[in-house]
């Protein structure tokens, strides 16, 4: 059987600043994966990125990465793509300055 | 210490004006990504997790004041107001925004620095023996050796394209503080009949598949320094795996096609191009050695050492000798116990520079251990120094002792990262501390990577831990018996790993268990763990497979 395609959100690295960046579902760049579009479709995932592909002048490096719905808004399942929400641990930089 | 040529100078100029209009045309959109990269590599731009990093490199881990003023001022003004120093001997600041990097590269032209050659597969930033012109212990200052070998690889035609990066280090003195034997090309300064020369290692490397340097030229005469390197460089060049990555280091091919090999094609290669040296190689390098004359050492009384218990358990572990008896090589630890290893803000920078001003000369080093050295302080001032230092918060007295880690910026920073390093060194240091036994367990090398990349020199920690990603969850596995010195040896995995709130207890054990087993207070971890084998640490790692098997 096909394994069941596991949810993700479209993220990237801001083309000037950076900063850690997803796809909403109105097509803006947010900075809050909250904000981020939950794509439960794996054809509507591949579609979302190419799409972000073809914004190559406003971001870096558009991947999936796996996420899952929650009561704020898609939240992170790998380690790594927690600490992309917040920041470094050793200082208050980053996203988490920002809260 | 080396000053710029006016060729120098317009070289920087004109290559930070071509990367100024690359950043441009990226930002316009007459760049892709695919097209950008490399550029921006080939000028130490690199992305990382939460942004950009620039990475510039401290040629030979050498800074003036100045350089250094100015590596705080580009912290305060374009980064968040910190640098980080790297294994390396760079340094690295981790939150530029891409616009602001042209001006970054034109302020550190300003001192002669620059990022190239920070990345990429080229000869990267030759390293040497942080202790360089000033040990007691040194043959020669193996600094005017670093430097002709920067300038015959800095942008090298035949060399921009090698089948992978390619590091080189140099150390005057064969207690070897440089590590050259995991290096690509190690050299070490020797004499021999009142002659200097080198002894030639090659093949060494940490990484995926760690190896210790072999010896390929026991005795190499120092004006054959530039076609030998350039002969064992082109040899690589041709013989390295371009097909495999995991496979192109050096090291590999050494392994593969053996050192007899080896030798039998770079001495070939060697005899076929030294004639075309002429002897230009040798002039500019004695132009260079003018640049690296000692400094006039001072003739001042040496005052006893006051009675302060805190200078004197500084002074302990933090000075070492110096050529001149007069004087002492100040170690400045930038591990304060819970603080990130390597980062130093653009206050301590300011201070820093100040004091090397004042009182070494007005030069400074970087170690791969990621510390600040004060190379040649006379013994006169340590008191006044050590005073500078505290009020900076500078003064922690732990240099080569446990909680002096090495730590990668792992995943905190770094895109390749599988775990994260930094709250790893800061949890061991912070409990070290607390259990005060950091002096009764004496010289201790912990080192820290948070991936296979091994950029932390786990492998030749005396407890090396390596971060890795087990199933979802951070996993740090521990080798033990690793040695970086002279006695270079590649650490044994002690077990299975431990999550990342097991691995501080972890390292606790070890040290408990160490005290334990030792013979006497001077027998150091490594020591005791080659005398006895890794049997009673790993009883103390692995209590309950301990018991089990009882
Ligand atoms: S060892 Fe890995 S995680 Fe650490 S800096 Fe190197 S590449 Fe990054």
């Amino acid at each position: 059987m096909p394994r069941a395609f596991a949810a993700k959100v479209l993220t990237a690295n801001d083309l000037l600043e950076g900063d850690v960046v997803y796809l909403a579902a109105d097509d803006r760049w947010v900075r809050d994966h909250r904000e981020a579009e939950l794509l439960e479709d794996e054809a509507v995932a591949e579609d979302r990125l190419l799409y972000a592909e073809s914004r190559a002048a406003e971001v870096v490096g558009p991947y999936l990465a796996d996420a899952r719905g929650g009561p704020d808004g898609p939240e992170p399942i790998h380690f790594r793509e927690a600490f992309r929400t917040r920041g470094p641990s050793n200082y208050p930089h980053g996203k988490q300055a920002d809260v | 210490m080396y000053e710029y040529s006016e060729a120098d100078h317009a070289f920087l100029a004109e290559r930070n004006r071509q990367f100024r209009a690359q950043v441009e045309r990226r930002v316009d959109g007459s760049l892709t990504e695919e097209e950008f990269k490399p550029l921006r590599l080939m000028n130490g731009l690199y992305l990382q997790l939460h942004a950009y990093m620039l990475r510039v490199a401290i040629p030979y881990g050498t800074l003036s004041s100045d350089q250094l003023r100015k590596l705080a001022e580009i912290a305060e003004r374009w980064d968040k107001g910190y640098g980080h120093f790297t294994t390396r001997q760079n340094i690295q600041f981790n939150w530029p925004r891409l616009r602001d990097v042209p001006d970054m590269l034109d302020a550190l032209a300003e001192v002669g620095l620059h990022a190239i050659q920070t990345s990429g597969n080229t000869i990267r930033n030759v390293t040497a023996d942080h202790f360089a012109g000033a040990a007691a212990d040194e043959v020669a200052d193996p600094r005017p050796h670093a430097e002709l070998l920067r300038q015959w690889s800095t942008d090298h035609p035949e060399f921009q394209f090698l089948p992978r990066k390619f590091k080189i280090a140099v150390t005057g003195s064969a207690a070897d503080r440089a590590v050259i034997r995991a290096h690509d090309i190690g050299l070490e300064l020797r004499e021999k009949d009142g002659k200097i020369g080198f002894r030639v290692l090659v093949g060494g490397g940490l990484g995926r598949t760690p190896m210790i340097g072999k010896v390929l030229r026991d005795w190499l005469p120092e004006a054959d320094l530039l076609p030998y390197c350039e002969a064992i460089v082109s040899v690589y060049n041709l013989l390295g795996r371009r097909d495999n990555k995991y496979k192109a280091r050096i090291k590999i091919t050494v392994h593969e096609h053996g050192i007899e090999e080896i030798s039998r094609l770079v001495e070939e290669r060697f005899a076929l191009i030294r004639p075309a040296f002429r002897g230009a190689d040798r002039t500019l390098l004695n132009r260079i050695r003018a640049m690296f004359a000692p400094p006039e050492w001072a003739d001042l009384p040496v005052p006893p050492l006051p009675d302060d218990p805190g200078l004197r358990a500084w002074a302990d572990v933090n000075v070492a000798s110096h050529r001149n008896p007069g004087y002492a090589i100040v170690t400045v630890s930038l591990k304060k116990h819970g603080a990130t290893p390597g980062d130093a803000t653009a206050g301590q920078m300011r201070v820093l520079a100040d004091l090397a001003a004042r009182y070494a000369h007005d030069e400074l080093r970087i170690s791969h251990e990621q510390n600040v050295v004060l190379p040649h302080v006379h013994r006169a001032h340590l008191a006044a120094v050590h005073a500078a230092l505290k009020a900076a918060d500078l003064a922690t007295a732990n240099v080569g002792l446990a909680s002096d880690i090495i730590a990668c910026p792992g995943m905190d920073y770094c895109a390749l990262a599988t775990a994260r390093s930094i709250p790893v060194a800061q949890g061991i240091a912070e409990r070290i501390e607390a259990l005060r036994i950091e002096r009764d367990v004496g010289e201790l090398q912990i080192k820290i990577s948070g991936c296979i990349n091994a950029c932390g020199h786990h492998h030749v920690g005396h407890i090396g831990i390596l971060g890795l990603d087990r199933a979802g969850v951070e996993n740090y596995q521990i080798t033990l018996g690793g040695s970086a010195g002279p006695d270079a040896a590649i650490g044994e995995r002690a077990g299975p790993g431990f999550a990342y709130d097991e691995i501080v207890p972890a390292v606790e054990r070890l040290l408990t268990a160490y005290l334990a087993l030792r013979e006497e207070p001077g027998e150091r971890f490594v020591d005791a763990y080659r005398r006895l084998g890794p049997a009673p640490f790993k009883a103390a790692l692995y209590p309950e497979a301990a018991r089990d098997a009882a």
